[in-house]
């Protein structure tokens, strides 16, 4: 398994090109949820591979069950980067995902999730869907840390199965709270502004 | 006088020791031997103005100084591992190069969702297929078809299947003018490799097993368009009065360009040691090789300019930007090619 995960922080690497710059954050062992903008199914990986190994190991990437599921290469790959799988199809009222992520990230784990639920096409990012906000609720403790990945939608966009090897950047920014009396559509959409806010100042 | 001194006792020591055997030619390791002392001395100064810099020296320019000489030992070191693996060896280095710089142009350029298979084309199939070409070497020459002809019919066609017209000869042009530059002039600088070379008097030059003559030819070139790069910024810097094209370089003068290039004929016949070229023609070709130089690096701000960025470099941060390196040579290559094998192979 240790072999699988070198060879895909290095086919990441390959393909993608990628350059991480931490701005106003450092890479930390903290339990902590790194959101970004999803565009392409190379996001989590490429996300995963540009953390820092020591983090690498304490970190699982959310991704779709429906699809990480089939066959086995994707299997294999999904286990090497110990993805965290969600049915997106079958979501059963005491199995939430929510309930399941917190489950699954124990005291130990960081999560790396994308809340606008599916990849996007469009050129602004779709609405987060409210799941980041019910983490944020239950466990208050954890550093919501947003990230821009830029690039990635050119790479590999949706619906493409072969990967065109540009380049890209990641960029982390400084981690958010649920504030004291936010609601809900407030706090989502402050945390799709932190990414955004990335996005402009790279520009 | 001195040259010829230079000259004698190098031919004599040459021929002395003909039967010693090196991957490349004792006079490419005279170049080689050379060129590591000027890097040498080139590092020893960037640290010492490193640390005397605070007071009196601009530190910007130290450090694109000190940047300068890193990117060099790496080039050189490119180019002698090139050189110690052979031929191919070396066209593998420069397709990696080239795939690199179409990288970075490409993803300085915006390209739209339709654009996607035909770039996967350019990059994956097209790029190792040029060098593949250059490395097979055949007397038709074939690589010299395959970019601007096959790929430059094919490229529109894979945009236009993809069923969007917006902007469509904008797009087209920008992917055929990145594999034009990074990919198919960068081509012609390995294709040296394995021209037939024969001198000015019609004796032939590339001598040693698999023309290792050329591998000096090859190092003389790279050389000539870097220090050019170097001697056009310095001498822009120094006495530099007229801007050539203020809104697309703010660096480069008229003055620049002369002095580098009145630089580069005496640095072309100093080295004409190491080429087929007489004293002369060596001078001669190093101006056209000045002033190719200049023609990337002034078309490859113009670029850079429309696109709002300072160089490749800035554009993704901790990448060392090859193209802001490769530009003068991807415009020099060809030229200096076609000049060898019009004139130089019998």
């Amino acid at each position: 398994m240790q072999l699988t995960s070198r060879l895909l922080v290095a086919a990441a690497k390959i393909i993608s090109g990628y350059t991480v710059r931490w701005k106003d954050s450092m890479p930390d062992n903290c339990q902590r949820i790194y959101f970004a903008n999803h565009t392409s199914h190379l996001d989590a990986l490429v996300l995963w591979a540009g953390l820092p190994p020591h983090l690498r190991q304490l970190t699982r990437p959310v991704a779709a069950k429906d699809y990480w599921e089939k066959g086995w290469l994707r299997r294999h790959v999904a286990s090497a980067f110990n993805a965290l799988l969600i049915d997106r199809r079958e979501v059963k009222v005491h199995q939430s995902p929510v309930d399941l992520m917190i489950r699954e990230m124990d005291d130990k784990y960081s999560l790396i999730i994308f809340p606008e639920g599916s990849r996007n096409n469009k050129e602004e990012m779709s609405r987060f869907k409210s799941g980041l906000y019910y983490l944020a609720k239950k466990r208050p403790d954890l550093e919501l840390v947003p990230v821009y990945l830029d690039n990635m939608n050119r790479i590999l966009p949706r619906g493409e199965v072969l990967p065109v090897p540009l380049l890209s950047n990641i960029t982390i920014g400084a981690p958010i709270w649920l504030e004291q009396g936010e609601s809900k559509q407030q706090f989502l959409s402050r945390a799709r502004q932190s990414i955004i806010r990335l996005r402009d100042d790279e520009e | 006088m001195l040259i010829d001194t230079l000259h004698l006792l190098l031919t004599g020591y040459i021929q002395e020791s003909s039967t010693y055997s090196l991957p490349f030619e004792k006079r490419t390791a005279w170049l080689i031997a050379a060129v590591m002392i000027l890097l040498i001395i080139g590092s020893l100064i960037g640290k010492l103005l490193e640390r005397s810099s605070e007071e009196r020296l601009n530190s910007a320019v130290v450090r694109s100084f000190n940047q300068r000489i890193r990117s060099w030992w790496l080039m050189c070191a490119i180019l002698i591992a090139g050189l110690v693996i052979g031929q191919a060896g070396t066209v593998v280095l420069f397709g990696m190069i080239a795939f690199w710089a179409l990288r970075e142009f490409i993803t300085m350029t915006p390209t739209r969702r339709g654009d996607h298979r035909a770039l996967f084309w350019v990059l994956i199939i097209f790029t190792p297929m040029q060098f593949v070409l250059v490395g097979l070497n055949d007397d038709g020459k074939i690589f010299k078809f395959l970019l601007p002809i096959i790929a430059a019919l094919f490229v529109p066609m894979r945009i236009a299947l993809a069923n969007d017209e917006k902007r469509y000869l904008e797009r087209s042009a920008k992917i055929l003018i990145g594999i034009l530059i990074c990919v198919y002039a960068l081509s012609f600088a390995p294709a040296l490799l394995y021209l037939e070379i024969f001198d000015s008097a019609g004796k032939p030059w590339s001598t040693g097993d698999a023309l290792s003559a050329n591998k000096g030819l090859l190092f003389f070139f790279v050389l000539i368009t870097q220090l050019n790069d170097v001697m056009q910024f310095g001498w822009g810097k120094l006495i530099g009065r007229n801007l050539i094209a203020d809104r697309i370089n703010t660096s480069r003068t008229v003055e620049g360009v002369i002095a580098a290039a009145a630089s580069s004929a005496l640095l072309g016949a100093l080295f004409s040691w190491v080429t087929p070229f007489t004293f002369w023609q060596s001078a001669i070709i190093a101006v056209v090789i000045s002033l190719t130089g200049f023609a990337g690096g002034i078309t490859m701000s113009a670029i850079k300019r429309d696109r709002g960025v300072k160089d490749f470099g800035t554009l993704l941060q901790g990448h060392a930007g090859i193209l802001d390196r490769i530009d003068s040579l991807c415009f020099a290559a060809p030229v200096f090619y076609l000049i060898t094998e019009f004139f130089f192979t019998g």
